[in-house]
């Protein structure tokens, strides 16, 4: 690990104003970071921990939904009674991610902030867009079982890892932030995490300086919510795929769907057109087979992932049915 | 604050502490000290950073540090008060071994600083028994054999006293068919599911899954 100061922030618009410093990173879990850090992916040479900060709090909004401090636990998150009575693909999809120990100490904003697991982000000897702009991307001809097939780019094919954004993205979740001037500004899930295109380094919206305060959920929308994770064992695993679905269906047809995807981008992912296809339409196996369509429209395989397109319609289709009973 | 404290030389009065390296006290002194500057890692050619000084309770016990801010919970524990019981396996958060309780919360002491638990309360497995008397736990995973080479073993007896703590309080994990139930019953799958954070090589699961239960008060 390089050596870097530590000091911990006494307020929120204190730690926004210090990590606009050069070198200076926000540690909150710390799970992720310290991981990085060992291997030398990341150098911060300021650590601002912002544990002690008031932001782990799950308060109700006056709309009838959540707000999440970010420095909530993703175990404290999984297990609060409201989440788990009108959340539960948010609950279900912590619960499917990293282990107990990890999700007693990973929290809201660092699980949106996680860094891809891509193996040639992690290997330093390795070129990576991501760590290293400019060096190119090992994974396009490399081991690539685990990586993007849609929105990706000629620059990086890494894929987000969290299953909790996945869930929140299936929710319409708003990530609340604060800069170093202490505004607060709302960020839309949509909006938060980036494509790689060109610039891969650059994962979120977050400008220089602003930090995640808060996530919130609108009220639950009506339906059965699930999520489904595909991955290699069946705990303590990154998704190859996952569904955070949100079916609202009565005696054979559905009224309305909600589909995020993990496992399949830089970012969770949802189609607008799929979740239209799916609307006012018979639950039956054609219906299923035209929003795969849609979600998977421009995917692409790179060798070591191309069973993911067939998966993502497998999955997909496995979920609809048991949310239908089709 | 315990009588053995010092800043300037945490692991010469600590080690008397602990009988069962009482004979061995300077042996373990030439190994552990350079190991100490090593876990940290190389310095490069910057300054090294300033200390920080950290205040922990562990295992009832106040121990005052004065520690590279780089020290993660674990180096602290096994390299500075030679508390040697919590194991590094991976070092990245992926075996379990380093499991530790911090305010009887589970958590991974190889991906934590030392730094950032200041005035916090710590259970490691030398924690658990009272003298010669085992922790129910570490009780049932001799009757049961929950080890071979006995590596991952410290932290599965911690991890799972964090899980069945967790279990009480009505946590819910993966397996659980519904999440709105107040607490789901310990079955195997639950169990397995629960601690799965904890990698044994030699997998020793079901016999680790028996001592829990057997702990629990379940029926096996």
């Amino acid at each position: 690990m390089k050596a870097f100061t530590y000091q911990r922030a006494d307020s929120t618009t204190q730690a926004a104003a210090g990590s606009v410093r050069p070198g200076a990173k926000i540690i909150a879990g710390g799970t992720n970071l310290l991981d990085l850090m060992k291997l030398q992916v990341e150098t911060p040479s300021q650590l601002i921990d912002i544990n002690r900060l008031p932001l782990d709090k799950i308060e109700e909004t006056p709309d009838g939904g959540l707000r999440i401090g970010t420095l909530v636990r993703n175990s404290d998150l999984a297990a609060d009674p409201r989440v788990r009575q009108r959340y539960g693909v948010l609950s279900r999809a912590l619960l499917a991610g990293a282990s107990a120990q990890l999700r007693n100490k990973a929290t809201t904003g660092g699980n949106l902030l996680q860094r891809t697991r891509c193996y040639y982000f992690y290997d330093v000897t390795k070129p990576c867009n991501k760590r290293s702009p400019g060096s190119g991307c090992a994974a396009l001809a490399g081991f690539n079982r685990i990586h993007a097939i849609l929105g990706t780019s000629d620059h990086c094919i890494a894929t987000h890892p969290s299953d909790m954004a996945v869930a929140m993205r299936a929710l319409d979740a708003n990530v609340e932030t604060i800069n170093r001037q202490g505004e607060t500004m709302v960020i839309p899930i949509a909006e938060f995490h980036r494509l790689p295109g060109k610039t891969p380094e650059i994962e979120t919206s977050l400008k220089p300086g602003e930090i995640v305060t808060a996530v919130t959920l609108p009220p639950p929308p009506p339906g059965v919510q699930v999520y489904r994770k595909v991955r290699d064992r069946a705990s303590y695993a990154f998704a190859l795929v996952s569904v955070a679905a949100i079916v609202d269906s009565t005696r054979g047809r559905i009224r309305s769907a909600r589909l995020a995807f993990g496992g399949l981008a830089h970012k969770p992912w949802r189609v607008a057109q799929a979740e239209q296809q799916l609307a006012n339409a018979p639950a039956n196996t054609a219906t299923f087979n035209t929003a795969a369509n849609a979600v998977l429209e421009g995917a692409r395989g790179f060798g070591g992932n191309d069973f993911k397109i067939p998966l993502t319609r497998r999955t997909l289709h496995s979920v609809l049915a048991e949310m239908t009973q089709a | 604050m315990d009588e053995h404290e010092s800043n300037e030389e945490p692991n010469t009065l600590e080690v008397t502490r602990r009988t069962v390296i009482e004979t061995g006290t300077t042996a373990l002194l030439l190994t552990t000290l350079p190991r100490a500057v090593l876990a940290a890692g190389p310095v490069g050619d910057n300054e090294p950073p300033p200390p920080a000084k950290v205040e922990l309770q562990i295992n009832g016990h106040a121990h005052s540090l004065t520690l590279d801010p780089r020290t993660t919970l674990l180096d602290a524990l096994r390299e500075h008060l030679a508390l040697t019981g919590s194991k590094k396996g991976c070092d990245h958060g992926q075996c379990g071994a380093c499991t530790v309780l911090i305010e009887g919360r589970r958590i991974n002491s190889c991906l934590t600083l030392a730094a950032m638990h200041d005035g916090q309360s710590i259970t490691t497995i030398e924690g658990l028994a009272w003298g010669d008397d085992l922790h129910p736990l570490q009780a049932a995973f001799v009757e049961h054999d929950g080890f071979q080479c006995g590596y991952c073993t410290s932290g599965q007896i911690c991890s799972a006293v964090g899980m069945l703590a967790e279990s009480q309080q009505g946590m819910p994990s993966y397996v659980t068919n519904d999440l709105t139930q107040p607490a789901a019953e310990l079955t195997d799958a639950e169990i397995r599911e629960r601690m799965s954070g904890n990698i044994c090589r030699c997998a020793a699961y079901p016999n680790i899954v028996a001592a829990i239960k057997q702990a629990a008060g379940i029926p096996t």
